[in-house]
């Protein structure tokens, strides 16, 4: 079992719901302290975007903050770089398109995040079909490879990610891209279906804005993903003691 | 010479390296959908008799084939045309919107999406939707919208909602971005009706089954006019659809298949493998992988990828493609709209600068030339002008 995947597990079987914050790496020159800060408000973990030009799964705020960190210079090694100047255990977890890792090369991206110290990597448009080859670099590293299921996800479809993903199984809320949302959607019904199929956490994502929809996502799953709520405050400008405030409200929230 | 050199996908939908399906999970489902709808609707010989019959009825094809007599002797080529001008809506593109429109009908949804570049599959997309009694959105780029302003008009005079894309680039690709986004939230009630031989699989393989009656036609009139397999046959290529689809027609037969790209846009000539909108192909981008915009005069060939069949043509080595600047087309449209009476789109006209630039050169004298004549130069008429007259 890969070493991300024994540490969440661990963490749901001592009975703490996991929260996961989502920062676009490079959006702003101090994002890092962000990170920081993140981990200071009471993140379990920290997913970390890579910006890709075409995000075709994200909405107007993780767009706008990949674009601001591609106008900085932001590339994949970058990240990795200034993630290395990071102390601490808490588990880093990659997100980005697939196009980014196929062109550094599959084996030398997944060595390359490892060794920045992401542990795990979400890839939207790489489905279960095509993700072999990503898969086998990570399984090389130590990466743990985290597959989405949808509202649309057939059951049969959903208990087969189950067995395939590491770590977590993410479980998007809605038919959406990324972006606030006021409802839970059709979280508790796709968590049900991937706690029922299986034994690995289950954590949700998209659309969770405030601590009181996170508290209730958290009642009927093993944590929740905070993204384009946290990217929308680092976007207007916030301190790294309001990111830390504001995960920390996320935190209460959910304990 | 292989049997079936433009035979249908593997399993994962790949045409050798290419092709294939990366798209994000809530996706998936309907694309597995879509290729099993379309599979059985395609062997439905039901199916099939009324794609044809509205394509006859209501498109008017099939389309003639003119000889080009004038621009031959000029050029010292034996110069044909297919003239999918002619079809209603002006290009190529309503072959592939009855097809994604009737099957649309057939899976219960009521609704279709599209992306648009210059405009033509976003007005056909308009154009078979109020023929079909579907609800039509259709994004277009905030850049495309301006240059194109006319087919904006076009589309909501048709019925449609104009969405203008004002994140990336502004055009063609962040259209398409834009339509999976939206696709991602309607999927139950909504076809995306793609322009391309691009996206997911089983889009290219679709839309080049529906694109083929171009060469499927073309390949029996010229038989019938006796002149049989031509050397050559040219056609423009930014997705790849009218190419693909008038390619099909003659990929097995001993004919030289040349698509022509537009210099800024030219993802053979000068892309690499890569991923986007949901296909493995070759790309424009930079040394990181970030996907760089395409440049070009003509809005329709603005577009940083190719299909993937293309992709994989140009490496099995079956067909050739080529680039062309903006600098050539506006001189080969106007030399197409004198000689011979025809004001092609500023896309086809890339096709007809290769043909005017390499008669001599690749293309022998003498050589039998069919030409794709994809679109009329209706839509290009204010932009060619403001060019002519130094004022763009």
């Amino acid at each position: 079992m890969k070493s991300l995947e024994v540490h969440l597990r661990a963490l749901r079987d001592s009975g703490r719901k996991a929260l996961v914050p989502y920062l676009v790496a490079g959006s702003t020159p101090d994002w890092i302290r962000h990170v920081e800060a993140a981990v200071l408000g009471g993140a379990d973990a920290v997913e970390i975007g890579v910006p890709f030009s075409d995000p075709m799964m994200d909405g107007v705020v993780i767009q706008e903050a990949s674009q601001r960190a591609l106008e900085r210079g932001t590339t994949l090694e970058s990240v990795c770089e200034e993630l290395e100047s990071l102390d601490g255990e808490i588990p880093l977890i990659a997100m980005t398109y697939y196009n980014l890792f196929l062109h550094y090369g599959l084996e030398r991206a997944a060595g390359r995040l490892r060794q920045a110290g992401l542990s795990g990597a979400i890839v939207p448009d790489l489905p279960l079909e095509e993700s072999d080859e990503w898969r086998a670099a990570c399984d090389a590293n130590d990466v743990a490879t985290i597959y989405l299921v949808a509202p649309s996800t057939p059951t049969p479809r959903a208990r087969e990610i189950v067995t395939r993903t590491q770590g977590f199984a993410y479980a998007t809320a809605r038919m959406a891209v990324t972006g606030a949302a006021s409802d839970d959607g059709e979280g508790p019904r796709v968590a049900a279906t991937l706690r029922a199929a299986g034994d690995v956490p289950v954590y949700v994502g998209v659309g969770i804005t405030t601590p009181e929809q996170a508290k209730r996502a958290a009642s009927y799953s093993d944590g929740v993903i905070v993204g384009s709520a946290l990217v929308k405050l680092v976007l207007n400008g916030a301190t790294t003691s309001e990111v830390e405030r504001f995960v920390g409200s996320f935190r209460a929230a959910i304990d | 010479m292989n049997s079936n050199v433009m035979g249908p996908p593997d399993d994962r939908g790949r045409f050798g390296d290419f092709g294939g399906r990366f798209v994000p999970e809530a996706l998936m489902p309907a694309c597995l959908e879509l290729e099993g709808a379309f599979l059985d609707a395609w062997s439905d010989p039901a199916f099939v008799e009324e794609y044809r019959l509205v394509l006859h009825q209501f498109a008017g094809r099939p389309t003639p084939i003119t000889p080009l007599p004038r621009l031959s002797e000029r050029l010292g080529l034996q110069l044909y045309a297919k003239r999918e001008d002619l079809a209603h809506t002006g290009s190529h593109k309503i072959n592939n919107v009855i097809g994604q429109t009737l099957l649309t009908v057939r899976m219960g949804k009521s609704r279709v999406i599209a992306e648009t570049g210059a405009g033509q599959h976003g007005v056909a997309t308009a154009t078979a939707a109020a023929r079909m009694g579907l609800s039509c959105t259709v994004f277009m780029g905030e850049v495309d919208t301006e240059r194109q302003e006319l087919n904006v008009f076009r589309m909501e005079l048709l019925g449609a909602k104009v969405v203008s894309v004002t994140s990336g680039s502004r055009t063609l690709k962040d259209a398409v971005n834009e339509a999976l986004r939206e696709w991602v939230t309607c999927v139950n009630d909504t076809h995306y009706c793609i322009g391309s031989v691009m996206g997911p699989h089983p889009f290219p393989w679709m839309v080049r089954e529906f694109q083929s009656i171009i060469g499927s036609e073309a390949s029996q009139q010229l038989d019938e006019l006796g002149v049989g397999a031509p050397d050559a046959v040219v056609a423009c290529v930014g997705g790849g659809s009218n190419a693909a689809g008038v390619f099909a027609g003659f990929a097995n037969l001993d004919t030289r298949l040349i698509g022509v790209e537009a210099a800024g846009g030219a993802a053979v000539r000068s892309g690499s493998p890569g991923v986007l909108h949901g296909m493995r192909s070759l790309l424009l981008q930079d040394e990181f992988g970030q996907i760089e915009e395409a440049h070009s005069i003509s809005a329709g060939l603005d577009y940083p990828g190719i299909g993937p069949e293309h992709a994989y043509l140009a490496a099995a080595g079956r067909a050739e493609y080529y680039a062309v600047g903006d600098d050539e087309v506006i001189g080969a449209l106007s030399l197409l709209s004198v000689t011979e009476g025809i004001i092609p789109a500023l896309e086809t006209a890339h096709a007809v600068a290769w043909i005017a630039r390499e008669a001599g050169g690749l293309l022998p004298k003498g050589s039998t030339v069919l030409l794709n004549l994809s679109g009329r130069g209706d839509k290009d008429a204010a932009q060619v002008r403001a060019i002519l007259r130094g004022e763009a």
